[in-house]
């Protein structure tokens, strides 16, 4: 049944709506339910009579808020919908669900799985039977029960390949060729090659009807580096609207875990199906990408891997001579930056500057002398695998350096001044290269005839010398030398990296040698012919969803097929190595187009968003139920049980409600104001006039600390153990009462917490008078209960040499109040002894968890705001002195607390100064 | 009822737990009174020594102490302590109908009718009296012991709605104080009134009500019944009660004064939200003033 745009699922019940006058005149006859109430002086009501003998009648208002509840109510179980889905006339064929399960279809999978359950849902109640094929894996199709295939929904995923052409038509021959059924092909929305020929088989066997979502598919190319920038190329298959897309780079941090190095944010303008952009990242940076993605498309084609071809060398060009400004072409520098700056990334600076950048390579042009540092890092970096470049110039020429021994980061050793040939006042033309050798890496270069060397520094003629030339003159003299070193290498140019004294760095031949000793090479992607005959092994693997799995247990691909092969189940899209190479098999490649799948008209698509059925039910209860509520609270008035006293409690419990969440606020701020200085705290008892008496006291000593010290505390403050915090608090005092409530486990976590720490605790029995410490007393006694659970070392009593008794005053005893005895400590080590007769003993590191004792320091130390002491000690002068002796403890604890044992080794000072001898 | 050790245990300290504070509220309360009053602590008929004084004119010879004469030069006269031996009888209501408060702030009747019973009681025998209760439970004794023991006694319940008070035992010529809320049969309470003045004894007639019983602050369908259950009386609309109920109250309140005129009693109506102090104040002028 149908009202406008509302509709009911049960419209039924909505009869029971003529109910509702007779309800009415039944609920106007019931007076309100009688309140019973104990009165002793019922004997005086004895025999009187109501003057209205017509009994109290529900008043009309309330009647009529009755009435609308319970028409809510039964409005609202009749299942009102507000624009509902029209229902189609359930067919009895035999259902047969294609998907394309490509990677396009994760963008929306938890959607096409919500949708296919309420397919099969529907299927399984007019009993059709059903059978599910995905067309990235293509099956015989089954066709089952629907409720089978509801359990296994769960269990299906896109493929991170899309159908071909070869599996659509495997697909088409495996249909049954006898009976009829009707076909929902859920589409990822991309055209594929061959789906005509697998629609018109469709079509032979009955209705074929199409699912397609109406939201664009997105995809990145791989990434490029060009121009010193990582070129990012999204595609989309719709064109129709601008779309604002986030491009994120993932990379490792120094720790090794994935982050999001850089976000770049791109808009694709309507019409355009592709939009580059440029990521600049530092090279640093750029090294450790790893992949990047398009933030929230969570699908294989949503993410490009790099591989090596993103990496770039590092150089690091160092040279000795600060050139004068404007002479940039006599700069020994010039040609090298000239010749690496295409294809490598230059670093400038000093050596210990550049080395932790860990470059490939380190250029040396004309530098002689290093400091030890230096030479040390520098063999260090050699050894494990770097390549040191040097060129030699006048200052090596004139250096002593690798003249009588080799040195470690020269290949050989040189002759003094070197020589120069061809120039005005020597003999003999400029010399031109030699052809290379066949060891010599540079084998094979073209030398070209006009490069000419006037000058050059001589090597010392050696027995190595011989294997160390990779090239020579034309009259057989070393011209470039080198050294293996660990993994590494030294290569010497004997000319300088200028055209000073040889025209090579104006040839091309500088920058093939350059590239021949990798200084330069530009990794590129290996060509096909490069690749036949290799084998890749599957490093990390995409799913559908674009979620990088492990992929050590998949058998290698050959190189041809990684490089020209589509992909499939045997080809996933993901990182694949091959000795110290890696290459990315990436879902899209370079240039792929994406193009949306365009249906011939006679079939019938079905959008993913329908007109959105909503259910008024949920409202309409809800209504009923808060007129309910109305009811309940005008009943209780109108009987006179709601009575004011009791509005007010009710009133107040939901405030106390609403205002507990400013609780955390409250917290922070004494937060901090516990930490913004130095403040002492107290346990608090339970005992009002102890805990006074604590807070007074701390105050007293807070104010004492002031005077004399440099710790500034601020005022203290009182701790509840059960609710707050303990850790911004140097020192607990604790008194001990007799009625104190003992804490719950939670805080004596917090309290051994905080002991653990570095917490300290001052027990305090506070009956020194009357009691040695022990068990003898009733607080001893308790303070025992107390501290059961508590993380207490084995304690003794303060010895003579305790630095507490010398942080600030030099102290004897610790009287508060009362002059007991007994303070106990944490006791010293069992081999503590006392150092070269110093009075001190190696005390352990650590400030004593605990101080117990029954002095009543706080009494003692009690002072009201104006500095005047609140309770007497002792009599007369004897009294001060005790009160003094009194703050001079509390000074001597606060000490011991905040500084540890710093005192206890300053007493030291001069027995190390003697031992220094000074 | 069980009868068991832990049983009776239980019931025992339960009844203990009530008793000490009312004896030490009592106490209290009969405390602050005290302060500035000297009972008889004075010379006149008596059995106990009060003190030598020497013999002044108008003495006669009789009264001279020979034996303390005879240790010095001047004749002394021996005096006794002023002792008179009144009895006071206390009857509180221990009826259902006083186990009734009406609001969290204020005591239930019975409470206070025992406090002030009992510290009037304290107050009497710090002062010289006899203090008993009426019947044949708790005769008028002397001393400590006898608070102990009025303690003891006032602190059971009767299960019966209502009470009428207990005249058996009366002494002749004493004082009595009957503490309820005389919301009983009348009649029971003109009986005992004519008895005991019968027998020449004056007394108060204490009555304590609640508040709510004063205002009846009571609205809407209600079912009113007794403490005990034993009375009910249903309405539709109580707030047309409260003029008539009031008047009912007025009336009840008339017929206790006048029946304490008639007999030479005195009435008192105190409120269970009022303070004790003053009422224990008013109740030991009305028994002391009326002694002297």
């Amino acid at each position: 049944m149908t009202l406008g745009p509302i509709a009911f699922t049960t419209p039924w019940l909505l009869g029971v709506l003529i109910a509702l006058p007779l309800l009415w005149l039944l609920l106007r006859a019931i007076p309100p339910a009688p309140i019973k109430r104990i009165f002793p002086a019922v004997v005086l009501l004895l025999g009187l009579r109501d003057d209205d003998s017509i009994s109290d009648r529900t008043p009309w208002w309330l009647l009529l808020l009755r009435m609308l509840a319970v028409a809510a109510l039964i409005i609202g179980l009749a299942g009102p919908v507000l624009n509902p889905a029209e229902r189609r006339a359930p067919s009895t064929d035999p259902l047969l669900i294609v998907m394309d399960a490509s990677w396009a279809s994760a963008r929306n999978w938890d959607d096409r799985l919500a949708m296919l359950d309420s397919i099969l849902a529907e299927a399984g109640r007019n009993a059709r039977p059903v059978a599910l094929s995905r067309l990235t894996q293509p099956e015989v199709p089954q066709f089952q029960s629907a409720a089978d295939w509801r359990k296994r929904l769960a269990g299906l995923n896109p493929a991170a390949w899309t159908p071909t052409d070869a599996m659509m038509q495997g697909f088409a021959g495996m249909l049954p060729t006898d009976n009829r059924f009707e076909t929902l092909w859920m589409s990822d929305g991309l055209a594929h090659e061959g789906r005509d020929t697998l629609l018109r088989s469709l079509e032979s066997h009955g209705a074929v009807s199409v699912v397609q979502a109406l939201t664009p598919v997105v995809a990145l190319e791989p990434m490029r580096f060009a121009d010193g920038t990582v070129q990012i190329t999204v595609r989309r298959d719709q064109t129709a609207t601008p779309q604002d897309i986030t491009v994120q780079a993932h990379g490792r941090d120094p720790t090794g875990t994935i982050r999001v190095l850089a976000e770049l944010p791109l808009t694709f303008p309507s019409g355009a199906d592709a939009i580059e952009g440029n990521l600049t990242l530092q090279a640093e940076l750029r090294g450790r990408l790893t992949s990047a993605t398009i933030k929230g498309h969570d699908s294989a084609g949503a993410v490009a891997l790099t591989d090596d071809s993103l990496r770039r060398r590092e150089v690091a060009l160092i040279s000795g001579r600060e050139n004068r400004e404007g002479l940039e072409l006599l700069s020994p520098l010039h040609y090298l930056r000239q010749a690496l700056a295409p294809n490598a990334d230059l670093l400038e600076g000093q050596i210990e500057e550049v080395l932790p950048a860990n470059p490939d390579a380190v250029v040396l042009a004309d530098i002689a002398t290093l400091s030890p540092t230096e030479e040390k890092a520098l063999s260090e970096w050699i050894d494990k695998g770097g390549l040191l470049l040097r060129f030699a110039g006048p200052r090596l020429a004139a250096s002593e350096i690798s003249r009588r021994d080799e040195h470690p980061l020269m290949p050989v050793r040189l002759r003094v001044g070197g020589r120069s040939v061809g120039g005005a006042m020597s003999w003999g033309a400029p010399k031109s290269l030699a052809p290379f050798d066949k060891d010599s890496p540079f084998f094979g270069l073209p030398v070209p005839v006009d490069v000419r060397v006037t000058a050059q520094v001589m090597a010392q003629p050696d027995p190595t010398l011989a294997s160390r030339v990779i090239a020579t003159l034309s009259d057989g003299t070393p011209m470039v030398t080198r050294k293996r070193i660990g993994l590494g290498q030294v290569v010497l140019f004997h000319v300088t990296a200028n055209a000073e004294w040889s025209s090579l760095p104006l040839s091309g031949l500088y920058m093939s040698m350059l590239e021949r000793l990798s200084v330069a090479t530009a990794i590129t992607t290996p060509s096909i012919e490069e690749m036949a005959g290799t084998v890749w092994q599957p490093l990390r693997i995409l799913d559908g969803f674009g979620t990088l799995v492990q992929g050590d247990d998949l058998p290698g691909v050959s190189g041809e097929e990684l490089s020209q092969a589509p992909l499939g189940p045997t080809l996933l899209p993901g990182l694949y190595a091959s000795d110290d190479r890696q290459i990315a098999r990436n879902t899209l490649r370079p240039g792929d187009a994406l193009t949306t799948a365009v249906w011939p008209t006679r079939i019938p698509q079905i959008g993913f968003t329908t007109a959105k059925e909503t259910q008024l039910g949920g409202w309409l209860l809800a209504l009923a139920l808060g007129l309910i509520t109305l009811d309940i609270l005008a009943s209780l008035v109108l009987t006179g049980r709601l009575t004011a006293p009791r509005a007010a409690s009710a009133a107040g419990c939901l405030i106390t409600l609403l205002m507990l969440p400013t609780d955390g606020q409250t917290n922070d701020v004494r937060a901090v104001d516990a930490t913004a200085e130095v403040t002492l705290a107290h346990v608090l008892t339970g005992n009002k006039l102890i805990d006074d008496t604590a807070r007074a006291g701390l105050f007293g000593l807070s104010e004492t600390l002031f005077f004399r010290t440099s710790v500034e505390p601020s005022e203290p403050m009182s701790i509840n153990l059960e609710t707050d915090e303990l850790a911004f608090f140097p020192l607990l005092y604790w008194p001990i009462t007799l009625d104190q409530q003992r804490p719950s486990e939670a805080a004596y976590d917090k309290l051994n917490r905080y002991l653990r720490g570095g917490g300290m605790i001052l027990f305090d029995t506070r009956d020194g008078d009357i009691a040695g410490f022990g068990a003898s007393s009733p607080n001893g006694r308790k303070l025992q209960q107390l501290a059961a659970p508590l993380d207490i070392p084995a304690l003794e009593p303060v010895p003579g040499d305790h630095v507490l008794t010398r942080t600030f005053y030099l102290l004897r005893e610790f009287p508060g109040r009362h002059s007991g005895r007994d303070v106990w400590v944490e006791a010293a080590p069992p081999d503590a002894e006392k150092i070269e007769g110093m009075p001190f003993r190696n005390l352990n590191d650590n400030v004593t968890p605990v101080i117990i004792g029954g002095n009543d320091w706080a009494a003692a130390w009690a002072m009201d705001r104006r500095g005047q002491p609140i309770f007497p000690v002792g009599r007369g002068l004897g009294g001060e002195r005790q009160r003094e002796l009194a703050y001079r403890f509390g000074v001597n604890l606060v000490m011991h607390v905040l500084t540890g044992n710093y005192k206890s080794d300053q007493v030291h000072v001069p027995a190390l100064l003697e031992r220094l001898g000074q | 009822m069980k009868t068991t050790p832990s049983a009776l245990r239980a019931r025992a300290e339960a009844k203990a737990a009530h008793f000490p504070p009312l004896l030490a509220r009592a106490e209290q309360l009969a405390g602050a009174v005290l302060l500035g009053e000297h009972g008889r602590r004075r010379a006149g008929l008596g059995d106990d020594f009060w003190q030598y004084r020497p013999m002044q004119p108008g003495d006669s010879r009789r009264m001279v102490d020979w034996r303390r004469s005879a240790r010095s030069d001047a004749q002394f006269v021996r005096q006794k302590e002023w002792q008179i031996a009144q009895s006071v009888q206390i009857w509180v209501d221990q009826a259902a109908s006083m186990r009734f408060s009406s609001a969290s702030d204020t005591p239930e009747k019975a409470d206070r009718a025992r406090i002030l019973a009992l510290s009037l009681a304290i107050l009497l025998i710090r002062g010289g009296e006899r203090v008993g209760l009426t019947g044949d439970t708790l005769p008028p004794r002397r001393g400590e012991v006898q608070i102990d023991r009025l303690a003891t006694a006032l602190s059971s319940d009767h299960p019966d709605d209502y009470a009428i008070p207990d005249s058996r035992g009366l002494l002749p010529h004493a004082r009595a104080l009957f503490v309820s809320d005389f919301l009983g049969h009348i009649d029971g309470v003109t009986a005992a009134l004519t008895k005991a003045a019968d027998r020449g004894i004056t007394g108060v007639l204490f009555q304590i009500l609640d508040p709510g019983e004063e205002a009846f602050p009571y609205q809407g369908r209600t079912i009113f019944h007794s403490v005990g259950g034993t009375l009910a009386h249903e309405t539709l609309k109580a707030g047309d009660l409260r003029n008539r109920y009031l008047d009912r109250l007025a009336a009840r309140k008339d017929t206790l004064t006048n029946l304490a005129r008639a007999t030479g009693w005195r009435y008192h109506c105190h409120h269970t939200g009022d303070s004790a102090q003053s009422a224990l104040l008013w109740l030991y002028r009305a028994l002391d003033g009326d002694a002297g």
